[in-house]
């Protein structure tokens, strides 16, 4: 095709929400009162004027095909006003106007083999990206995890047992696209990455992957009279930041790519500021396609969490009140020398106190 | 006659279980879709997600694919087991922007998902972490026939690679009482002034803009934006102490101290006597806790605006950093006040496309240079909010300090007159 048959794009960027809103939504626009939780995966919004909208949240597969996305929207038709918004975690809402048709609504989405819930103090679902399915640089697969995971914390998800909401987020590599979560479960590599020297020169741009190192543990080199680079191990910390922009520095092992858990992290500025996650456990396996041990440890720690803290207390704010050495107690999780943060910032991370609790 | 497939042992294993299975998903393109293309792409696919498993590898990689006129928005994907899975070796990505807080019609969701059926996989997702709807799978040509089709009914790319990536904001005041802004209007202001940067990618790496409409931060936009805006009010919180009454009356007076008053993170709350509450606004750090917790009685006061934090991401390159407080108040009721806001985001981004080295964040920018440095390039005046405390470190030269104070007393004085 000549340039001049090509077809000049609309630079439309970003459209108008309005069009597709819930036009109660649209007619109370910031002026809602309060709202309310009727049963798990159901909110009620009240407006000032008194007018109200239903929102039945539930979870899906994600990745969704054809024939699912026309289920949803058949329920959107047929039980629903025909309006649909999806959340930060991919859970799908159906806003109505009328409580009359929460029920059927919650029955139909119930019978198509949806999960209603998601709301208040539940597990929310992982939020996650691509992984084996799409992404180039991935360690595992995201779907497969969350899928599994999901299978186990069902219950946890449709009820509202958690002392606070727990986000939970997976991700594939170190990039972490699943982000920061209450619990999230992230590829953590353990060997330095296998370089293809034959390749590295036509596939790589080798200053820029020199730069891409964190600790500087790269460097050019002549292998076997090609251009190429090479790793010095005793320094690699095999976070794998070189693989992207050099796929022949393969840092994915199926043996030596583990899983690692990290709790605590808050996005909220709610009580305390936000936090960053923590690391808790590490060198688990990355066992598809059901990833047991990973899911075994995420719900003993839901299960101490539950147990242990007090209502409102995300689970960053539960640790700080028991204080780390519990944690450990209480989830038999070992404590290693992996546990303690040894880079240039790392004294605001040690306990300068005599504060122990006994 | 049935079609013949390639084995998927270990993903059947993902069929199992109460939660909704996207092999089931797939594998209902792959046996039912009329089209016999998107019946062969899906089985190539599950053979090579198959082979991910067996292996624990991953086997697509990137490339070059745009559409006519842009540089960026597709997630190109080549399979580096084409000759084994041939069907799916084209399997590239498209991100499209959503509204803000992601609106759809069920009428819309159809046309996209017809239009997506026709030209691509019948694969998407609502949405990825960057804020797209993907629609995965689709070959080199077909990207730029199902753009065409979209963009001509209001649809338009994301971005991908180093350029501003499509925004994130949460529901905020289509349907929440928390919301302290309107997330709809700035998201739109400021990603929609940046469609250039957005669809040709020519920064130093990505910039990512989120809106949350109150401290919740529901878009976790402090930890996972560039630029976070979060509404915030300014004057005394709204209490309607008969509310307050009742939900003593509801949930006794222990829980209310438990759970309110002494986990006000600066003891602001005073549960009196007679079951009224008394709230010291002036100490109140509006964490939002109180109103989380008696959304009835407690609301937002009247005089509200944005905080504007810079510098959030996650890891590469020097670790996590949070966004850090750079506007701490400002308000947007006026056209004005939004083409501030846009000129401020305008001014950082330019500073830090001049500045920023290659594959550096704003925030690792900022960390590099010191926050003063980065003030100064974007002509913002220092204030004690942006800090938890003062240096700690006196290894700093300090001769310009009389004209940094007379600094401070001045913009002082034009406040007090202002």
């Amino acid at each position: 095709m000549s340039m001049a048959d090509m077809r000049e794009p609309i630079e439309s960027g970003c459209p108008d929400g309005f069009q597709y809103m819930h036009p109660t939504m649209r007619r109370n626009f910031g002026q809602w009162k309060y709202h309310d939780d009727p049963q798990p995966g159901v909110l009620r919004h009240v407006a000032y004027n008194g007018d109200e909208v239903y929102t039945v949240k539930a979870g899906t597969q994600r990745i969704l095909d054809v024939f699912t996305l026309r289920t949803l929207c058949d329920i959107g038709d047929k039980f629903a006003d025909g309006y649909i918004r999806f959340t930060i975690r991919s859970n799908i809402e159906y806003i109505v106007d009328d409580q009359a048709k929460v029920e059927p609504l919650v029955k139909a989405l119930t019978d198509a083999g949806f999960i209603v819930g998601g709301t208040r103090n539940s597990v929310t679902s992982l939020s996650h990206t691509q992984g084996w399915l799409h992404c180039d640089i991935p360690g595992t697969d995201a779907s497969g995890v969350v899928k599994s995971m999901m299978d186990e914390l069902i219950g946890e998800f449709t009820a509202w047992d958690m002392p606070n909401r727990v986000h939970m987020t997976t991700s594939c590599c170190q990039i972490n696209c699943g982000g920061q979560g209450d619990i999230a479960i992230n590829v953590q590599h353990t060997k330095p990455p296998k370089i293809d020297h034959n390749l590295v020169s036509n596939v790589c741009e080798r200053p820029s992957v020199v730069a891409r190192c964190p600790v500087a543990a790269i460097r050019p080199a002549m292998v076997n009279g090609k251009p190429s680079l090479e790793v010095d191990e005793k320094k690699c910390i095999c976070c794998g930041a070189c693989f992207p922009p050099c796929p022949p520095m393969q840092i994915n092992d199926a043996e030596h790519s583990k899983l690692a858990i990290w709790i605590g992290g808050n996005h909220s500025n709610a009580r305390g500021k936000p936090t960053f996650q923590k690391l808790v456990a590490s060198g688990i396996p990355n066992n598809p396609p059901r990833w047991p041990e990973a899911t075994a440890i995420v719900k003993r720690i839901l299960k101490e969490y539950k147990a242990g803290a007090k209502d409102w207390e995300r689970i960053n704010e539960w640790v700080e009140r028991i204080g780390w050495p519990r944690f450990f107690e209480v989830t038999g999780l070992p404590f290693t020398k992996y546990h303690v943060d040894n880079w240039r910032g790392a004294r605001a991370s040690l306990n300068a106190s005599t504060h122990i609790r006994f | 006659m049935a079609d013949k497939h390639y084995p998927t042992p270990m993903l059947d294993e993902l069929e199992n279980g109460p939660w909704p299975s996207f092999i089931s998903g797939i594998k209902r393109l792959r046996d039912d879709h009329p089209d016999e293309r998107i019946r062969k792409v899906t089985d190539s696919l599950l053979g090579q997600l198959e082979h991910s498993y067996e292996t624990r590898k991953g086997y697509w990689k990137g490339g070059t694919v745009s559409v006519f006129g842009y540089g960026g928005g597709i997630i190109p994907r080549f399979s580096e087991v084409g000759d084994a899975f041939p069907e799916s070796k084209e399997f590239h990505t498209l991100r499209v922007q959503p509204t803000p807080a992601n609106y759809y019609t069920t009428d819309m969701l159809r046309k996209l998902g017809d239009s997506w059926e026709k030209w691509g996989s019948g694969l998407q997702t609502f949405h990825g972490q960057t804020g797209n709807i993907m629609f995965i799978g689709t070959t080199t040509e077909n990207t730029q026939h199902f753009f065409d089709e979209i963009n001509e009914y209001g649809w338009d790319l994301g971005g991908a690679g180093p350029c501003v990536r499509t925004a994130m904001s949460c529901v905020g005041a289509a349907r929440c009482e928390m919301s302290c802004a309107n997330e709809h209007a700035i998201h739109r202001h400021l990603v929609n002034n940046f469609t250039d940067d957005v669809h040709r990618p020519a920064l130093p790496y990505k910039f990512k803009f989120k809106v949350s409409g109150c401290p919740n931060d529901c878009q976790n936009s402090i930890e996972r934006s560039d630029f976070a805006v979060i509404g915030t009010w300014r004057d005394d919180m709204k209490v309607d102490q008969e509310e307050i009454k009742a939900y003593v009356a509801k949930k006794g007076r222990q829980y209310i101290i438990d759970n309110v008053t002494t986990r006000c993170p600066t003891q602001a709350l005073t549960l009196n006597d007679d079951d009224t509450l008394t709230v010291d606004n002036h100490n109140c750090v509006r964490c939002m806790h109180c109103l989380n917790v008696m959304p009835r009685a407690l609301h937002p006061g009247d005089d509200r605006g944005v905080t504007i934090l810079i510098g959030g991401k996650r890891t590469l390159k020097i670790g996590d950093l949070m966004g850090t407080v750079v506007v701490p108040f400002k308000k947007l009721e006026t056209e004005e006040d939004y083409e501030s806001l846009v000129e401020l985001a305008e001014e950082i981004i330019d500073f830090w496309a001049e500045n920023g080295l290659e594959h550096e964040r704003c925030g690792e920018m900022i960390e590099r240079i010191g926050l003063v440095n980065f003030l100064e390039g974007i002509g913002v005046e220092v204030d004690p909010n942006m800090v938890n405390n003062p240096r700690q470190s006196s290894y700093v030269r300090m001769d310009g300090w009389d004209e940094e104070a007379e600094k401070w007393f001045a913009r002082q004085a034009e406040k007090a007159s202002a």
